[in-house]
């Protein structure tokens, strides 16, 4: 089961020929994946390692059955390809591209309002179903099958808690790296219930940072709804006001976004908050035991 | 990307906005031609730098002679301004606005922002202009009004007499408003504003509406299709952000003792967060990013070790994209260049970790070797705390300084 990728996944790479595009692509076989070919414009006909190259998303959507693409087109280019990807009627689009204008991603975030299509990032690592498929640039040896559902606003620290949950044993189910832009597809809540209701997924590692109000929200959806056991980490606390943080959208603004109110609104939803990244894994351990898994 | 007062007033100014009719200056000896040309001798000397709280710390001065705004601009030009918001370093004041002063009859307050919540734009609007808006949220919450336009498309009317009802504007007034809201929506999309604050929006002796200060700040992700606003997107940086940036390094300088090279935004903030967790302070916030170069880890490690606050350096890798020997390779490089004056310790996880460690082992440099985050963290802690229990004995008041 797992959530949202598995072995039925047929993904196409949009801006296979660049270099981080083809590698990635690599990547993603070697892992399991099935990478039926790719997108760029001009290039269509051609092979690059073996992976099909086409002109559009619409002409590789129809001669390969692809129902996922991983999106790694220049910033300037990226939000008129996630729409391409969305006009061709793919479920799922997960854009690793870092740096997109906000403006660009407030007009794709209201164009894929009603739509089936379901955005993953920009600016996030992707996603990973353990043992299974991968999509984006998550390093594949770290992730080992197992219990755990894992959501995050950063690359690295998915990675941590990853690589901390299989020295545990726990292992993953999904993995998903919503990204760190202020305006994104999925959220924290989003992929919350989706782990949630996977019958696979037996606890929850919800990992975030200052700015905005994403936890909180999942927070409100975790007192109300999960059973599940939940282990939080909010990166930022030591981070001053008004800088941004590396990602764009790890900025406190004035007195939202913190990192102390975020934990706060976590612990009151019954998670446990890990106090360091270092602890993630131990403290999964533990809430397992707690409730007796 | 921030601009200055004098830079957006010419934005709002070419989309029609009412802006008080003004001139910049940089040198003193520009202010007889620059009021020549506003046919004006008196009026309003207005620094020109990147802070808020300006009036009340001598950066905002009413002139009544040519003369007078002469010395002003001698005397405020090249100043440190130390504000409210500037912190006890204060900022460099590059310019002065010379403007025709006005009679200000109401203060009020409208921003343009992002909802990212709501994935949208937003108007904020307060009754209570000229103030710290924060304020005016904690104290008066209900003198706070946010308003959501439909996105895509143009302004709704019945919106802005909305936010005109709330401002207590009427008639004409009214009209005026939502021809400026119009005006600053529009502006706020085509810039790629992240904030677009104009504070105060004053009705005058004449009833008319006037944008009397403003914030127009720019997103960083769009600043490549903005130039031409005039903007500066080096401004607000430390000349060693500014080289960081140079070869796609991520690098905020800050107060403590110890140096971070981390890759990966999240970890390297929750890396900062961990050294503050065993108490000691994180001397940057430095991400390499997912693909650097060797060279750029040579030059990263260059970077934090140039920093004189610096104690110890903790280099925290998880590999992912980039494998670890390329990092191990950067830094052992930049050791061997620019000398290791500092304990360095080492936490190296995932992507040819093995090889990574392989190349810190053969390095023969003096290293401590971290087998996790908390290890690496907890170490690197130590040794500065170590430092600062010897120094304290022997060359007393050297503490306390940060």
């Amino acid at each position: 089961m797992a959530i949202l990728i598995g072995k039925d996944t047929r993904l196409i790479t949009q801006g296979i020929t660049g270099k981080a595009g083809l590698f990635h692509s690599q990547k993603c076989r070697e892992y399991g994946t099935n990478v039926v070919g790719g997108v760029t414009p001009k290039k269509g006909g051609t092979t690059v390692e073996g992976f099909p190259v086409f002109n559009s998303v619409a002409e590789a959507a129809k001669a390969t059955g692809a129902n996922a693409t991983m999106i790694f087109v220049p910033a300037a280019y990226a939000a008129d390809a996630i729409l391409e990807a969305a006009d061709a009627g793919l479920p799922l689009i997960v854009a690793i591209t870092e740096g997109i204008p906000v403006m660009d991603m407030l007009k794709v975030h209201n164009y894929l309002k009603g739509k089936k299509a379901i955005l993953i990032g920009p600016n996030c690592p992707g996603i990973v179903t353990a043992g299974v498929c991968k999509i984006g640039i998550a390093p594949g040896p770290i992730h080992s099958k197992g219990k755990i559902g894992i959501v995050s606003r950063s690359g690295t620290l998915t990675y941590e808690a990853v690589h901390q949950t299989t020295m545990a044993g726990l292992g993953q189910t999904t993995a998903v790296g919503i990204g760190g832009d202020p305006v994104h597809g999925l959220s924290h809540v989003d992929v919350v219930k989706m782990l949630n209701d996977d019958p696979e997924t037996e606890g929850i590692i919800l990992i975030g940072e200052i700015g905005g109000s994403d936890e909180e929200i999942a927070a409100e959806y975790i007192k109300k709804q999960v059973k599940k056991p939940v282990v939080a980490f909010i990166a930022g606390a030591s981070a001053p006001k008004g800088k941004r943080m590396g990602h764009a959208g790890a900025i406190i603004d004035g007195n939202t976004g913190g990192a102390e109110a975020k934990k706060q609104a976590l612990r009151d939803a019954g998670v446990t908050v890990a106090e360091t990244a270092a602890e993630i894994g131990k403290r999964m351990v533990e809430a397992m035991k707690a409730k007796g898994k | 990307m921030k601009l200055h007062e004098y830079q957006a007033k010419a934005i709002l100014r070419q989309a029609g906005l009412p802006v008080p009719k003004g001139e910049v200056v940089f040198k003193a000896d520009e202010v007889p031609a620059a009021l020549a040309k506003l046919g004006m001798n008196a009026g309003v000397a207005k620094a020109q730098a990147y802070t808020g709280g300006r009036g009340k710390a001598g950066g905002i001065k009413l002139f009544k002679t040519a003369e007078e705004a002469k010395a002003m601009a001698q005397q405020l030009i090249g100043m440190t301004l130390v504000t409210k918001q500037t912190g006890p370093q204060g900022v460099k004041i590059e310019a002065v606005l010379l403007e025709e002063a006005s009679v200000i009859k109401r203060e009020l307050y409208v921003a343009v922002t992002l909802d990212r919540g709501k994935a949208n734009i937003a108007f904020i609007l307060s009754p209570e202009g000229g103030m710290d808006i924060e304020d005016v949220a904690e104290k008066t919450p209900e003198k706070i009004k946010k308003l959501y336009p439909a996105w895509g498309r143009n302004l709704d009317a019945a919106l802005a007499a909305e936010g005109a009802k709330f401002l207590g504007l009427e008639g004409d007034q009214a009209k005026a408003f939502a021809d400026i809201l119009e005006k600053l929506y529009r502006l706020y999309q085509e810039k790629d504003c992240s904030l677009l604050e104009i504070n105060p929006l004053i009705v005058n002796d004449k009833g008319g509406l006037a944008l009397l200060d403003c914030k127009f700040n720019i997103d960083d992700n769009a600043v490549y299709r903005q130039k031409d606003t005039g903007g500066d997107e080096n401004a607000e940086k430390d000349p060693s952000e500014i080289e960081a940036a140079k070869y796609g390094l991520s690098y905020i300088k800050l107060d403590g003792d110890i140096g971070c090279m981390v890759n990966g935004a999240g970890l390297a903030m929750a890396t900062m967060d961990i050294i503050a967790h065993y108490g000691a302070q994180p001397a940057n916030f430095l991400d390499v990013g997912g693909s650097a170069s060797e060279e750029a880890v040579t030059k990263a490690f260059e970077i934090i070790s140039s920093d004189k606050h610096v104690k110890a350096i903790l280099v925290n890798i998880f590999g992912g994209i980039m494998p670890c020997d390329r990092i191990a390779r950067g830094v052992v490089n930049a050791v061997k260049t620019t000398g290791l004056k500092v304990p360095l310790v080492v936490r190296l996880e995932g992507t040819n970790v093995k090889e990574g460690k392989e190349v810190i082992d053969k390095s023969g440099l003096d290293l401590v070797s971290a087998t996790d985050l908390e290890d690496g963290a907890r170490k690197a802690a130590e040794v500065v705390k170590s430092m600062k229990a010897g120094v304290a004995g022997g060359v007393s008041g050297s503490k306390g300084v940060k």
